[in-house]
């Protein structure tokens, strides 16, 4: 039994313009240990994505489809069902470090509260643990800091502090929600080091959500772009890099700067995403891509396997893309 | 923190002086006087008058016999109006029962204001929302001076269960009715700054990590929630307390409680000028006072912010 089995998962919005798509029936397991990179440009629903899963949409949020955890279903579950989940066994680490820690408490008690909540533990038990996690995370002096608020922290620190509160209770899933963009380049670099350290360390599933390739490259065994709410491309990270089989994933991987060519201007892929206020009908990349037909408008082809552990989703044959 | 606070208490005695300073040329400013009445009086004696009260000489020097008098004995001068009563007499006598009313008012005001309101926030678009929205739309636009009348009507009159007006210290049945006139519109704008304050920190990044925690939504609200959204209604409940424990003419008025209120308006109409400046005074004291407790209650509060 797959560890996390996601299917037909969708994502709407209630605004007051009308219903926004922002998920749109993502399909995809996870096994214990195995490390997924989810990738996609902003507003390709990577983020909403985890939020359903672990149940924290917006309130205007609303999920269908099915998400099993060990094979119990966790979409839209009660408190009673999903809080005993949260942190001890799916974890989450936040996109931003600077407003995702409460600023009025101190690191300490912020902390503690998950091993005191869910393992019953003492207050000073709990955070004698949390100090150990926080040298797990490589934070210098942990013992006296802990007792610090969040903004006496770098940013860097900030989110080794995430990292550390969300390992906890050694979680079997990690969903790291960006969680290197808002950090300058050598943090980021030095936070993937640490992620990749611990997940060995300690052998949780990992779900690691970013836009960037390079970031997914490192880590990830396996990688799912997403594109206006659908995958596009499943594969395990090699063959993604070196044969996409997605024009879509083509054109993110030739817009990756590089310094070995000479070139004034950046490579882009033309046009804009599609508003997911009318959600398209057909594949969401159709109306940038040079490989479109008329039938791509209508209808999208659904996920595939053409080879082992790759799947696409795409009206054009890999011939046609050649 | 004491710096802070030494300083803080050493701006307030220039900031005083200008206080009394401005107050008083605007009330000589305004037409008329104490001894204007619409019987006129003989030219000799108003002289008289302005000469016993000083006013006969320049305003500046009026402004800093008061402030030596103020400085030197505490002594906020004569009433013009009441010939046997000094200023002090006239504080002494209404502060303590504005205080008494205004305490209670803004005790209940705070409690039901952060109550409804937060109870509206948690059931956002609700029933139990909409119920405490519109209660607080009707109490917010009903001013004192219809309530009080109601009230009366009611419980007077109607039912016979309180006195109509008048005061005795220390006895609650006098004081109900004020309480409730005065407070019913600021539980109102409490409770409505409480819902958006709750509503925005609800929404904000360190609750969505409290609730990925598994944490209860009781121990989310409670453990990351009140605090932070309480900070915005901090600084408005300090002009709010000062404002009440200073009483308002309509109670004063309506249930002859003798309060500051009343003493007030009087003094302004019948350009009392000793007992408009005692406590047009008092309440900028009051207020730079308060002001200052809410900013040192802040910095327990909100560690950023550290003096």
């Amino acid at each position: 039994m797959a560890l996390l089995d996601v299917k037909d998962l969708g994502v709407t919005f209630a605004t007051n313009d009308g219903t926004v798509t922002a998920v749109n029936g993502v399909s995809f397991s996870l096994e214990r240990g195995e490390t997924l990179g989810i990738v996609g440009e902003s507003g390709s629903g990577k983020s909403q994505l985890s939020f359903a899963i672990m149940g924290l949409l917006a309130k205007n949020g609303r999920a269908t489809g099915s998400v099993r955890f060990e094979g119990q279903e966790i979409l839209n579950a009660a408190p009673a069902v999903i809080n005993p989940l949260r942190a001890v066994h799916i974890s989450m680490v936040f996109q931003d470090p600077m407003t995702s820690l409460n600023p009025y408490m101190r690191v300490s008690d912020q902390m503690a509260e998950v091993l005191t909540h869910h393992k019953g533990m003492s207050k000073a038990d709990a955070v004698t643990a949390c100090v150990r996690m926080l040298d797990a995370v490589k934070i210098p002096d942990a013992k006296g800091r802990i007792r610090l608020y969040p903004h006496e922290f770098s940013g860097g620190m900030r989110q080794r502090v995430m990292i550390a509160m969300a390992l906890l209770c050694r979680p079997d899933l990690l969903i790291a929600d960006e969680p290197t963009t808002a950090l300058d380049v050598t943090v980021q670099a030095q936070i993937m080091a640490l992620l990749r350290e611990l997940q060995a360390e300690f052998g949780m599933a990992t779900i690691l959500i970013t836009h960037d390739l390079g970031v997914i490259a490192g880590f990830c065994r396996d990688v799912m772009v997403l594109y206006g709410g659908q995958v596009m491309e499943r594969a395990p990270v090699d063959p993604l890099f070196e044969t996409p089989s997605h024009p879509y994933t083509r054109g993110l991987i030739s817009a990756i700067p590089r310094v070995d060519t000479h070139g004034e201007t950046l490579v882009t892929i033309p046009g804009t995403p599609p508003n997911m206020l009318r959600a398209p009908k057909g594949c969401p990349f159709a109306p940038r891509c040079a490989y479109a037909g008329a039938d791509c408008d209508d209808h999208l082809a659904p996920l595939t396997a053409f080879a082992p552990g790759r799947l696409r989703a795409c009206n054009r044959s890999l011939e046609e893309l050649a | 923190m004491f710096s802070f606070i030494a300083r803080r208490l050493l701006i307030a005695v220039p900031t005083l002086l200008l206080l009394i300073v401005i107050s008083a040329v605007l009330m000589h400013a305004a037409p008329g006087g104490p001894f204007n009445s619409e019987r006129k009086l003989p030219a000799e004696v108003v002289a008289n008058l302005q000469a016993k009260y000083g006013l006969d000489q320049p305003l500046y020097l009026q402004i800093w016999t008061y402030i030596r008098d103020l400085v030197l004995h505490f002594d906020f001068g004569p009433s013009f109006k009441y010939k046997d009563r000094t200023v002090n007499d006239i504080i002494a006598q209404g502060f303590p029962v504005t205080l008494v009313y205004g305490f209670w008012s803004f005790v209940i005001a705070t409690i039901l204001g952060i109550g409804a309101g937060v109870i509206a926030a948690i059931r956002q678009n609700t029933p139990t929302d909409y119920l405490v929205l519109t209660v607080a739309i009707i109490g917010a636009v009903l001013p004192g001076y219809v309530i009080a009348p109601i009230l009366v009507l009611v419980f007077t009159l109607k039912l016979g269960w309180l006195p109509g007006g008048g005061w005795e210290d220390g006895e609650w049945r006098y004081l109900v009715m004020p309480v409730i006139a005065l407070s019913t519109g600021y539980i109102a704008s409490i409770a409505r700054l409480m819902r958006s304050s709750m509503l925005e920190t609800l929404n904000s990044n360190f609750v969505r990590t409290a609730r990925a925690k598994g944490l209860p939504e009781w121990k989310v609200i409670t453990r990351h929630v009140m605090k932070p959204a309480l900070l915005p209604i901090l600084s408005y409940l300090g002009p709010v307390f000062v404002g009440m424990v200073t009483g308002s003419v309509v109670i004063d008025m309506y249930f002859s409680t003798g309060g500051i209120g009343k003493s007030f308006v009087d003094s302004a109409l019948n350009r009392d000028y000793s007992v408009m400046l005692g406590v047009t005074l008092l309440v900028g004291a009051l207020t730079i006072l308060f002001n200052l407790i809410v900013d040192v209650l802040y910095a327990f509060i909100d560690p950023k912010i550290r003096y």
